[in-house]
Protein backbone atom coordinates (compact mmCIF):
# COMPACT_ATOMS: atom_id res chain seq x y z
CA UNK A 1 0.00 0.00 0.00
CA UNK A 2 1.16 3.76 -0.83
CA UNK A 3 2.46 5.72 2.00
CA UNK A 4 1.06 9.00 2.33
CA UNK A 5 2.83 10.34 5.10
CA UNK A 6 6.67 9.85 6.12
CA UNK A 7 7.41 6.44 7.78
CA UNK A 8 8.19 7.83 11.16
CA UNK A 9 4.49 8.75 11.22
CA UNK A 10 3.18 5.52 10.44
CA UNK A 11 0.60 5.20 13.15
CA UNK A 12 -1.12 8.52 11.54
CA UNK A 13 -1.43 7.15 8.27
CA UNK A 14 -4.95 5.92 8.78
CA UNK A 15 -6.25 9.70 9.02
CA UNK A 16 -4.20 10.87 6.24
CA UNK A 17 -6.70 9.59 3.19
CA UNK A 18 -9.42 11.61 4.95
CA UNK A 19 -7.66 14.66 6.82
CA UNK A 20 -4.59 15.62 3.70
CA UNK A 21 -6.22 18.25 2.53
CA UNK A 22 -4.43 20.97 0.85
CA UNK A 23 -7.19 23.94 0.79
CA UNK A 24 -8.81 25.25 3.90
CA UNK A 25 -11.95 25.54 1.63
CA UNK A 26 -11.72 21.71 1.67
CA UNK A 27 -10.66 20.70 5.55
CA UNK A 28 -13.85 23.56 6.31
CA UNK A 29 -15.79 21.27 4.42
CA UNK A 30 -14.59 18.07 5.67
CA UNK A 31 -15.15 19.29 9.54
CA UNK A 32 -18.46 20.22 7.96
CA UNK A 33 -19.26 16.74 6.92
CA UNK A 34 -17.57 14.77 9.43
CA UNK A 35 -18.75 13.42 13.11
CA UNK A 36 -17.73 14.05 16.70
CA UNK A 37 -15.90 11.07 16.75
CA UNK A 38 -14.68 11.53 13.22
CA UNK A 39 -12.34 14.36 14.56
CA UNK A 40 -12.06 13.62 17.88
CA UNK A 41 -10.20 10.34 16.35
CA UNK A 42 -7.77 12.69 14.47
CA UNK A 43 -7.24 15.03 17.44
CA UNK A 44 -6.58 12.08 19.95
CA UNK A 45 -3.98 10.92 17.44
CA UNK A 46 -1.93 13.88 16.42
CA UNK A 47 -1.79 15.63 20.05
CA UNK A 48 1.00 13.67 21.47
CA UNK A 49 2.79 13.69 18.27
CA UNK A 50 2.71 17.55 17.26
CA UNK A 51 5.87 18.66 18.91
CA UNK A 52 7.68 15.80 16.82
CA UNK A 53 5.61 16.55 13.81
CA UNK A 54 6.54 20.36 13.57
CA UNK A 55 10.35 19.46 14.50
CA UNK A 56 10.02 17.00 11.67
CA UNK A 57 8.37 19.05 8.87
CA UNK A 58 10.97 22.00 9.97
CA UNK A 59 14.01 20.00 8.87
CA UNK A 60 13.66 21.29 5.66
CA UNK A 61 12.84 25.17 4.08
CA UNK A 62 9.34 25.87 4.19
CA UNK A 63 9.11 25.96 0.27
CA UNK A 64 10.97 22.55 -0.57
CA UNK A 65 9.01 20.50 1.58
CA UNK A 66 8.80 16.59 0.42
CA UNK A 67 5.16 15.72 -0.83
CA UNK A 68 5.15 13.55 2.00
CA UNK A 69 6.27 15.99 4.93
CA UNK A 70 4.03 18.84 2.88
CA UNK A 71 0.86 15.89 3.93
CA UNK A 72 2.18 15.92 7.52
CA UNK A 73 1.51 19.96 7.24
CA UNK A 74 -1.95 19.74 6.12
CA UNK A 75 -2.63 17.22 8.39
CA UNK A 76 -1.77 19.58 11.09
CA UNK A 77 -3.66 22.39 9.22
CA UNK A 78 -6.73 19.61 9.43
CA UNK A 79 -6.00 19.35 13.26
CA UNK A 80 -5.94 23.16 13.96
CA UNK A 81 -9.09 22.50 11.77
CA UNK A 82 -11.13 20.53 14.22
CA UNK A 83 -9.72 21.79 17.03
CA UNK A 84 -12.50 24.52 17.27
CA UNK A 85 -14.94 21.45 17.20
CA UNK A 86 -13.23 19.15 19.88
CA UNK A 87 -12.37 21.52 22.33
CA UNK A 88 -15.12 24.49 22.19
CA UNK A 89 -18.49 23.90 20.25
CA UNK A 90 -18.87 19.63 20.64
CA UNK A 91 -20.35 19.75 17.23
CA UNK A 92 -18.82 20.47 13.93
CA UNK A 93 -20.62 23.86 13.16
CA UNK A 94 -19.49 27.22 14.92
CA UNK A 95 -22.23 27.69 17.61
CA UNK A 96 -24.22 30.86 16.33
CA UNK A 97 -23.16 31.04 12.71
CA UNK A 98 -26.62 30.53 11.41
CA UNK A 99 -26.35 29.76 7.59
CA UNK A 100 -23.32 32.67 7.43
CA UNK A 101 -20.52 32.06 5.40
CA UNK A 102 -17.06 32.87 4.66
CA UNK A 103 -14.90 31.47 2.08
CA UNK A 104 -11.31 31.15 2.04
CA UNK A 105 -10.04 32.38 -1.67
CA UNK A 106 -6.50 33.37 -0.94
CA UNK A 107 -4.31 31.60 0.84
CA UNK A 108 -0.51 30.82 1.16
CA UNK A 109 0.78 26.99 0.08
CA UNK A 110 1.64 24.77 1.98
CA UNK B 1 -19.73 50.62 38.12
CA UNK B 2 -17.14 53.08 37.49
CA UNK B 3 -15.43 53.28 33.63
CA UNK B 4 -11.91 51.50 33.92
CA UNK B 5 -10.55 54.08 31.29
CA UNK B 6 -11.16 57.78 31.96
CA UNK B 7 -13.93 59.23 29.61
CA UNK B 8 -13.19 62.72 27.66
CA UNK B 9 -13.94 65.87 29.75
CA UNK B 10 -17.24 66.03 28.19
CA UNK B 11 -17.94 62.66 29.92
CA UNK B 12 -18.60 60.67 26.98
CA UNK B 13 -16.84 59.62 23.67
CA UNK B 14 -20.30 60.64 22.16
CA UNK B 15 -20.45 64.31 23.64
CA UNK B 16 -16.27 64.61 22.67
CA UNK B 17 -17.08 64.04 19.30
CA UNK B 18 -19.47 66.64 19.06
CA UNK B 19 -22.38 63.68 18.34
CA UNK B 20 -26.02 63.23 19.24
CA UNK B 21 -27.28 60.89 22.04
CA UNK B 22 -30.30 60.25 21.66
CA UNK B 23 -31.74 57.22 20.04
CA UNK B 24 -30.83 56.51 16.45
CA UNK B 25 -32.94 55.11 13.42
CA UNK B 26 -31.35 52.98 10.44
CA UNK B 27 -33.64 53.99 8.03
CA UNK B 28 -30.37 54.61 5.72
CA UNK B 29 -29.85 50.77 5.62
CA UNK B 30 -33.60 49.70 4.59
CA UNK B 31 -34.00 52.31 1.85
CA UNK B 32 -33.51 51.82 -2.00
CA UNK B 33 -33.83 55.24 -2.90
CA UNK B 34 -31.43 56.45 -0.08
CA UNK B 35 -29.43 53.66 -1.65
CA UNK B 36 -28.67 55.37 -4.53
CA UNK B 37 -28.17 58.73 -3.19
CA UNK B 38 -25.30 56.94 -1.17
CA UNK B 39 -23.80 56.04 -4.52
CA UNK B 40 -23.52 59.46 -6.03
CA UNK B 41 -22.90 61.60 -2.77
CA UNK B 42 -20.36 58.56 -1.48
CA UNK B 43 -18.90 55.84 -3.53
CA UNK B 44 -18.69 58.23 -7.00
CA UNK B 45 -16.55 60.84 -4.92
CA UNK B 46 -14.55 58.88 -2.38
CA UNK B 47 -11.27 57.32 -2.84
CA UNK B 48 -12.27 53.60 -2.97
CA UNK B 49 -9.37 51.25 -1.69
CA UNK B 50 -9.35 48.47 -4.36
CA UNK B 51 -6.36 45.93 -3.86
CA UNK B 52 -2.71 46.16 -3.11
CA UNK B 53 0.30 46.81 -4.72
CA UNK B 54 1.19 43.06 -4.36
CA UNK B 55 -1.44 41.89 -6.33
CA UNK B 56 0.41 43.60 -9.39
CA UNK B 57 4.25 42.20 -8.61
CA UNK B 58 5.61 43.54 -12.48
CA UNK B 59 4.79 45.41 -15.24
CA UNK B 60 1.40 43.74 -16.96
CA UNK B 61 0.06 42.51 -13.64
CA UNK B 62 -3.37 43.27 -13.67
CA UNK B 63 -6.44 42.77 -11.86
CA UNK B 64 -10.55 43.20 -12.43
CA UNK B 65 -12.81 44.31 -9.82
CA UNK B 66 -17.03 44.14 -10.04
CA UNK B 67 -17.91 47.42 -8.40
CA UNK B 68 -21.69 46.93 -8.33
CA UNK B 69 -21.85 50.17 -6.59
CA UNK B 70 -20.44 52.06 -9.08
CA UNK B 71 -22.78 50.24 -11.73
CA UNK B 72 -18.56 49.40 -13.59
CA UNK B 73 -15.78 46.72 -13.48
CA UNK B 74 -12.70 48.28 -13.51
CA UNK B 75 -9.13 46.62 -14.42
CA UNK B 76 -6.24 47.48 -12.60
CA UNK B 77 -2.70 47.21 -14.54
CA UNK B 78 0.66 47.59 -13.80
CA UNK B 79 2.33 49.41 -16.74
CA UNK B 80 6.00 48.67 -18.04
CA UNK B 81 6.92 52.36 -16.49
CA UNK B 82 5.85 50.93 -13.32
CA UNK B 83 2.89 52.93 -12.72
CA UNK B 84 -0.40 51.75 -11.65
CA UNK B 85 -3.60 52.81 -13.51
CA UNK B 86 -7.06 51.81 -13.34
CA UNK B 87 -9.55 51.76 -16.33
CA UNK B 88 -12.77 50.90 -16.94
CA UNK B 89 -12.86 47.57 -17.78
CA UNK B 90 -15.02 48.48 -21.29
CA UNK B 91 -13.80 48.33 -25.37
CA UNK B 92 -13.79 51.53 -27.28
CA UNK B 93 -15.45 50.04 -30.15
CA UNK B 94 -18.41 48.58 -29.21
CA UNK B 95 -19.12 48.36 -25.27
CA UNK B 96 -17.67 44.82 -24.88
CA UNK B 97 -15.84 43.83 -21.36
CA UNK B 98 -12.68 44.15 -22.14
CA UNK B 99 -11.03 41.81 -20.02
CA UNK B 100 -12.32 38.55 -18.33
CA UNK B 101 -11.66 35.02 -18.12
CA UNK B 102 -14.01 32.26 -18.08
CA UNK B 103 -16.96 34.47 -17.11
CA UNK B 104 -17.84 37.88 -17.46
CA UNK B 105 -19.54 38.11 -14.15
CA UNK B 106 -16.45 36.92 -12.51
CA UNK B 107 -12.83 39.08 -11.71
CA UNK B 108 -9.95 37.76 -13.12
CA UNK B 109 -5.80 38.82 -12.52
CA UNK B 110 -2.88 37.83 -14.70
CA UNK B 111 -0.11 38.71 -16.67
CA UNK B 112 -0.27 40.19 -19.92
CA UNK B 113 2.28 43.00 -22.50
CA UNK B 114 -1.98 44.22 -24.08
CA UNK B 115 -5.15 43.80 -23.35
CA UNK B 116 -7.08 42.10 -26.67
CA UNK B 117 -10.91 42.69 -26.80
CA UNK B 118 -12.70 38.85 -27.64
CA UNK B 119 -15.15 40.70 -29.92
CA UNK B 120 -12.99 42.23 -32.48
CA UNK B 121 -10.06 42.21 -31.50
CA UNK B 122 -9.21 45.51 -30.55
CA UNK B 123 -5.92 45.77 -28.50
CA UNK B 124 -4.76 48.78 -26.04
CA UNK B 125 -1.84 48.77 -24.27
CA UNK B 126 -0.99 48.69 -20.36
CA UNK B 127 -0.98 52.54 -20.78
CA UNK B 128 -4.57 52.35 -21.92
CA UNK B 129 -3.62 53.61 -25.58
CA UNK B 130 -5.65 52.11 -28.80
CA UNK B 131 -2.63 50.16 -30.58
CA UNK B 132 -4.92 48.59 -33.29
CA UNK B 133 -7.98 48.20 -34.79
CA UNK B 134 -8.66 45.47 -36.79
CA UNK B 135 -9.22 46.26 -40.76
CA UNK B 136 -9.39 50.28 -39.36
CA UNK B 137 -9.54 50.91 -43.58
CA UNK B 138 -13.11 50.17 -42.79
CA UNK B 139 -13.96 52.93 -40.41
CA UNK B 140 -14.51 56.77 -41.14
CA UNK B 141 -11.75 59.21 -40.07
CA UNK B 142 -11.31 56.85 -36.91
CA UNK B 143 -7.92 58.15 -34.79
CA UNK B 144 -6.67 55.53 -32.68
CA UNK B 145 -6.12 58.22 -30.20
CA UNK B 146 -9.12 59.13 -29.82
CA UNK B 147 -10.38 55.77 -28.64
CA UNK B 148 -7.70 54.99 -25.32
CA UNK B 149 -9.30 53.15 -22.55
CA UNK B 150 -11.38 55.60 -20.25
CA UNK B 151 -9.31 56.09 -16.90
CA UNK B 152 -10.22 56.29 -13.38
CA UNK B 153 -8.29 58.24 -11.18
CA UNK B 154 -5.96 55.87 -9.13
CA UNK B 155 -3.08 56.32 -6.25
CA UNK B 156 -1.24 54.84 -4.17
CA UNK B 157 -0.90 54.94 -0.78
CA UNK B 158 1.37 53.04 1.36
CA UNK B 159 1.05 49.91 -1.24
CA UNK B 160 -2.69 50.40 -1.33
CA UNK B 161 -4.17 50.71 -4.63
CA UNK B 162 -7.51 53.86 -4.08
CA UNK B 163 -9.70 54.32 -7.22
CA UNK B 164 -11.83 57.78 -7.29
CA UNK B 165 -14.76 57.44 -10.15
CA UNK B 166 -15.22 60.78 -10.09
CA UNK B 167 -14.47 63.46 -13.33
CA UNK B 168 -11.82 65.51 -11.26
CA UNK B 169 -11.23 64.34 -7.38
CA UNK B 170 -12.25 66.76 -4.83
CA UNK B 171 -9.23 66.16 -2.98
CA UNK B 172 -6.13 64.19 -3.43
CA UNK B 173 -5.90 60.54 -2.05
CA UNK B 174 -3.51 62.18 0.79
CA UNK B 175 -5.62 65.10 1.37
CA UNK B 176 -8.68 62.61 1.48
CA UNK B 177 -6.77 60.26 4.74
CA UNK B 178 -6.18 63.13 6.51
CA UNK B 179 -3.80 63.21 9.29
CA UNK B 180 -4.69 60.31 11.11
CA UNK B 181 -4.50 57.75 8.78
CA UNK B 182 -1.47 59.14 6.71
CA UNK B 183 0.26 58.91 9.97
CA UNK B 184 0.62 55.07 9.06
CA UNK B 185 2.73 55.92 6.94
CA UNK B 186 5.84 53.81 7.51
CA UNK B 187 3.71 50.99 9.26
CA UNK B 188 5.62 48.04 7.77
CA UNK B 189 2.86 47.01 5.36
CA UNK B 190 4.99 45.95 2.49
CA UNK B 191 6.72 43.51 4.81
CA UNK B 192 3.50 41.58 6.14
CA UNK B 193 2.65 39.86 2.71
CA UNK B 194 1.50 36.75 3.36
CA UNK B 195 -2.35 36.93 2.69
CA UNK B 196 -5.17 34.58 4.04
CA UNK B 197 -8.20 36.27 1.88
CA UNK B 198 -12.14 35.37 2.79
CA UNK B 199 -15.20 36.72 0.69
CA UNK B 200 -18.91 36.47 1.31
CA UNK B 201 -22.38 38.03 0.21
CA UNK B 202 -24.14 39.08 2.82
CA UNK B 203 -28.03 40.22 2.64
CA UNK B 204 -27.61 43.22 4.78
CA UNK B 205 -27.07 46.47 4.00
CA UNK B 206 -23.34 47.53 3.97
CA UNK B 207 -23.33 49.81 7.23
CA UNK B 208 -24.71 47.09 9.58
CA UNK B 209 -21.69 44.71 9.29
CA UNK B 210 -19.36 47.99 9.65
CA UNK B 211 -21.31 48.54 12.45
CA UNK B 212 -20.73 44.73 13.73
CA UNK B 213 -16.96 45.30 13.53
CA UNK B 214 -17.03 49.20 14.81
CA UNK B 215 -17.70 48.19 18.60
CA UNK B 216 -16.33 45.43 20.65
CA UNK B 217 -19.52 45.46 23.21
CA UNK B 218 -20.30 42.70 21.41
CA UNK B 219 -17.44 40.18 22.10
CA UNK B 220 -17.97 39.14 25.38
CA UNK B 221 -21.57 37.72 24.63
CA UNK B 222 -22.07 36.99 21.12
CA UNK B 223 -18.59 35.69 21.14
CA UNK B 224 -18.13 33.73 25.00
CA UNK B 225 -18.57 30.37 23.14
CA UNK B 226 -15.56 30.58 21.68
CA UNK B 227 -13.46 30.66 24.95
CA UNK B 228 -13.39 28.46 27.91
CA UNK B 229 -16.17 28.28 30.38
CA UNK B 230 -13.40 30.23 32.68
CA UNK B 231 -12.78 33.31 30.41
CA UNK B 232 -15.49 33.14 28.72
CA UNK B 233 -17.36 33.64 31.99
CA UNK B 234 -14.44 36.58 33.72
CA UNK B 235 -15.01 38.06 30.26
CA UNK B 236 -19.04 38.68 30.28
CA UNK B 237 -18.39 39.51 33.98
CA UNK B 238 -16.21 42.61 32.85
CA UNK B 239 -17.98 43.71 30.11
CA UNK B 240 -16.17 45.94 27.15
CA UNK B 241 -14.46 49.10 27.31
CA UNK B 242 -12.03 50.80 25.16
CA UNK B 243 -9.63 52.70 26.14
CA UNK B 244 -9.16 55.27 23.33
CA UNK B 245 -11.41 56.41 20.05
CA UNK B 246 -10.95 58.92 17.92
CA UNK B 247 -12.54 60.86 15.01
CA UNK B 248 -11.06 62.72 12.13
CA UNK B 249 -13.06 63.94 9.25
CA UNK B 250 -15.07 61.27 8.04
CA UNK B 251 -12.59 58.10 9.58
CA UNK B 252 -12.47 56.71 12.62
CA UNK B 253 -10.47 54.40 15.07
CA UNK B 254 -10.79 52.43 17.99
CA UNK B 255 -7.80 50.99 20.30
CA UNK B 256 -8.53 47.95 22.30
CA UNK B 257 -6.09 46.87 25.05
CA UNK B 258 -3.95 43.84 25.05
CA UNK B 259 -4.36 40.01 26.43
CA UNK B 260 -1.18 38.40 27.11
CA UNK B 261 -2.28 35.19 26.39
CA UNK B 262 0.93 33.49 27.09
CA UNK B 263 1.02 34.67 30.63
CA UNK B 264 -2.65 33.30 31.45
CA UNK B 265 -3.60 30.10 33.33
CA UNK B 266 -3.97 27.51 31.31
CA UNK B 267 -7.13 26.49 31.92
CA UNK B 268 -8.40 30.12 30.52
CA UNK B 269 -7.10 29.14 27.04
CA UNK B 270 -7.72 26.67 24.11
CA UNK B 271 -5.22 23.95 24.42
CA UNK B 272 -5.01 24.56 20.56
CA UNK B 273 -3.60 27.96 21.33
CA UNK B 274 -1.19 26.82 23.74
CA UNK B 275 -0.09 24.01 21.09
CA UNK B 276 0.23 26.55 18.08
CA UNK B 277 0.84 29.57 20.04
CA UNK B 278 -1.58 31.54 17.94
CA UNK B 279 -5.18 32.43 18.58
CA UNK B 280 -7.75 35.32 17.70
CA UNK B 281 -4.86 38.14 18.44
CA UNK B 282 -2.65 36.67 16.24
CA UNK B 283 0.71 34.69 16.55
CA UNK B 284 2.23 34.64 20.01
CA UNK B 285 5.66 35.04 18.97
CA UNK B 286 5.52 38.59 16.86
CA UNK B 287 8.31 39.53 14.21
CA UNK B 288 10.49 42.32 14.91
CA UNK B 289 8.72 44.93 12.80
CA UNK B 290 11.09 47.63 14.65
CA UNK B 291 9.91 51.12 15.37
CA UNK B 292 6.12 51.68 14.46
CA UNK B 293 5.07 55.07 12.72
CA UNK B 294 3.41 57.22 15.40
CA UNK B 295 -0.15 57.08 13.91
CA UNK B 296 0.13 53.64 15.12
CA UNK B 297 -1.55 53.35 18.71
CA UNK B 298 -2.07 57.03 19.01
CA UNK B 299 -4.07 56.91 22.34
CA UNK B 300 -0.70 55.09 24.34
CA UNK B 301 -2.77 52.08 25.56
CA UNK B 302 -0.73 49.87 27.28
CA UNK B 303 -0.83 47.21 26.96
CA UNK B 304 -2.02 47.53 23.49
CA UNK B 305 -3.92 45.03 21.76
CA UNK B 306 -4.88 46.68 18.24
CA UNK B 307 -6.28 50.14 16.47
CA UNK B 308 -9.24 49.37 14.31
CA UNK B 309 -9.21 52.22 11.53
CA UNK B 310 -12.31 52.87 10.05
CA UNK B 311 -11.74 54.31 6.44
CA UNK B 312 -14.62 56.13 4.77
CA UNK B 313 -16.55 54.86 3.49
CA UNK B 314 -16.00 51.05 3.01
CA UNK B 315 -12.38 50.13 4.02
CA UNK B 316 -11.25 48.84 7.62
CA UNK B 317 -7.28 48.55 8.58
CA UNK B 318 -7.02 46.14 11.18
CA UNK B 319 -3.52 46.65 13.15
CA UNK B 320 -2.86 44.35 15.91
CA UNK B 321 -0.10 44.99 18.63
CA UNK B 322 1.21 41.37 17.60
CA UNK B 323 2.57 42.31 14.50
CA UNK B 324 -0.07 41.74 11.72
CA UNK B 325 -2.83 43.49 10.46
CA UNK B 326 -6.54 42.79 8.99
CA UNK B 327 -8.50 44.44 6.00
CA UNK B 328 -12.24 44.89 5.76
CA UNK B 329 -14.04 45.36 2.93
CA UNK B 330 -17.82 46.02 2.22
CA UNK B 331 -18.92 46.33 -1.53
CA UNK B 332 -22.79 47.53 -1.80
CA UNK B 333 -24.41 45.46 -4.27
CA UNK B 334 -27.89 46.71 -3.44
CA UNK B 335 -29.98 48.41 -0.01
CA UNK B 336 -30.03 45.44 1.70
CA UNK B 337 -26.76 43.24 0.06
CA UNK B 338 -23.14 43.27 0.04
CA UNK B 339 -19.96 41.95 -0.85
CA UNK B 340 -18.03 41.40 2.55
CA UNK B 341 -14.14 40.98 2.15
CA UNK B 342 -11.85 40.19 5.16
CA UNK B 343 -8.17 39.87 4.29
CA UNK B 344 -5.21 38.58 7.41
CA UNK B 345 -1.39 39.62 6.54
CA UNK B 346 0.91 38.21 8.45
CA UNK B 347 4.52 38.26 7.87
CA UNK B 348 5.63 35.34 5.51
CA UNK B 349 6.40 32.28 7.57
CA UNK B 350 9.88 31.15 7.42
CA UNK B 351 9.51 27.57 8.64
CA UNK B 352 6.50 24.88 9.67
CA UNK B 353 6.12 26.46 13.02
CA UNK B 354 5.33 30.07 11.83
CA UNK B 355 2.66 28.78 9.74
CA UNK B 356 0.83 26.76 11.68
CA UNK B 357 0.59 29.52 14.08
CA UNK B 358 -0.75 31.51 11.30
CA UNK B 359 -3.10 28.64 10.49
CA UNK B 360 -4.37 28.54 13.39
CA UNK B 361 -5.07 32.68 13.68
CA UNK B 362 -6.56 32.62 10.52
CA UNK B 363 -8.75 29.75 11.36
CA UNK B 364 -9.97 31.31 14.31
CA UNK B 365 -10.52 34.63 12.69
CA UNK B 366 -13.34 32.63 11.08
CA UNK B 367 -14.76 31.09 13.31
CA UNK B 368 -15.26 34.80 15.12
CA UNK B 369 -16.40 36.44 11.80
CA UNK B 370 -18.92 33.43 11.34
CA UNK B 371 -20.50 34.24 14.28
CA UNK B 372 -20.47 38.23 13.40
CA UNK B 373 -21.93 37.47 10.07
CA UNK B 374 -25.01 35.43 11.65
CA UNK B 375 -26.79 38.51 13.27
CA UNK B 376 -26.85 40.81 10.16
CA UNK B 377 -29.61 38.88 7.96
CA UNK B 378 -31.94 38.83 10.95
CA UNK B 379 -31.50 42.35 11.69
CA UNK B 380 -31.99 43.74 8.06
CA UNK B 381 -34.84 41.99 8.05
CA UNK B 382 -35.96 43.12 11.41
CA UNK B 383 -35.26 46.78 10.74
CA UNK B 384 -36.92 46.68 7.42
CA UNK B 385 -39.86 45.49 8.77
CA UNK B 386 -40.15 48.90 10.34
CA UNK B 387 -41.97 48.35 13.15
CA UNK B 388 -39.25 50.15 15.23
CA UNK B 389 -37.59 53.12 14.51
CA UNK B 390 -35.91 54.30 17.71
CA UNK B 391 -32.59 52.18 18.30
CA UNK B 392 -30.35 53.27 21.86
CA UNK B 393 -26.61 53.44 21.17
CA UNK B 394 -24.06 53.08 24.17
CA UNK B 395 -21.01 55.22 24.44
CA UNK B 396 -18.70 51.95 23.23
CA UNK B 397 -21.11 51.91 20.35
CA UNK B 398 -19.80 55.69 19.42
CA UNK B 399 -18.46 55.07 16.28
CA UNK B 400 -21.50 53.53 14.68
CA UNK B 401 -23.00 56.58 15.44
CA UNK B 402 -20.16 58.18 13.33
CA UNK B 403 -20.33 56.45 10.43
CA UNK B 404 -24.63 56.94 10.26
CA UNK B 405 -23.77 60.92 10.86
CA UNK B 406 -21.43 61.07 8.13
CA UNK B 407 -22.97 59.02 5.34
CA UNK B 408 -26.36 61.33 6.20
CA UNK B 409 -24.22 64.30 6.18
CA UNK B 410 -22.78 63.52 2.42
CA UNK B 411 -25.88 62.60 1.32
CA UNK B 412 -27.42 65.74 2.47
CA UNK B 413 -24.95 67.96 1.33
CA UNK B 414 -24.05 66.23 -2.12
CA UNK B 415 -24.45 68.65 -4.55
CA UNK B 416 -28.25 67.76 -6.55
CA UNK B 417 -29.37 66.07 -3.55
CA UNK B 418 -32.99 66.24 -3.42
CA UNK B 419 -34.32 68.62 -0.62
Amino acid sequence: MTTLLPPEFAELEEHAARWCLPSETERFERRMASDMDEMGALYAALSPRLEEAIEFCDKYPLDELPDDVQRLLQLIHSYVMVSMSVEIFHQPKIVDSADAVLRRVKEPRP
Amino acid sequence: MSPRYPKPPEGSWTEHFGLDTGPVSYADSVSPSFYERERDAIFKRAWLNVGRVEQLPRGGSYFTRELAVLNTSIVVVRGMDDEVRAFHNVCRHRGNKLVWNESPEEETQGFCRQFTCKYHAWRYDLEGNCTFVQQEDEFFDLDKADYGLTRLHCEVWEGFVFVCAAPEPEWSLREFLGPMITALEGYPFDRLTSRFGYRTEVRANWKLFMDAFAEFYHAPVLHSKQSPDKYAAAAREAGYEAPYYAVEGPHRLVSTSGVRFWEMDPSSLKPMEVLTRGGLFGPWDKPDLGELPAGVNPGECKPWGLDSFQLFPNFVILIWGQGWYLTYHYWPTSYNTHIFEGSVYFSPATNVRERIAQEMSAVTFKEFALQDANTLEATQLMVESGYVERFPLNDQEVLLRHLHKVVGDWVDQHAGAPA
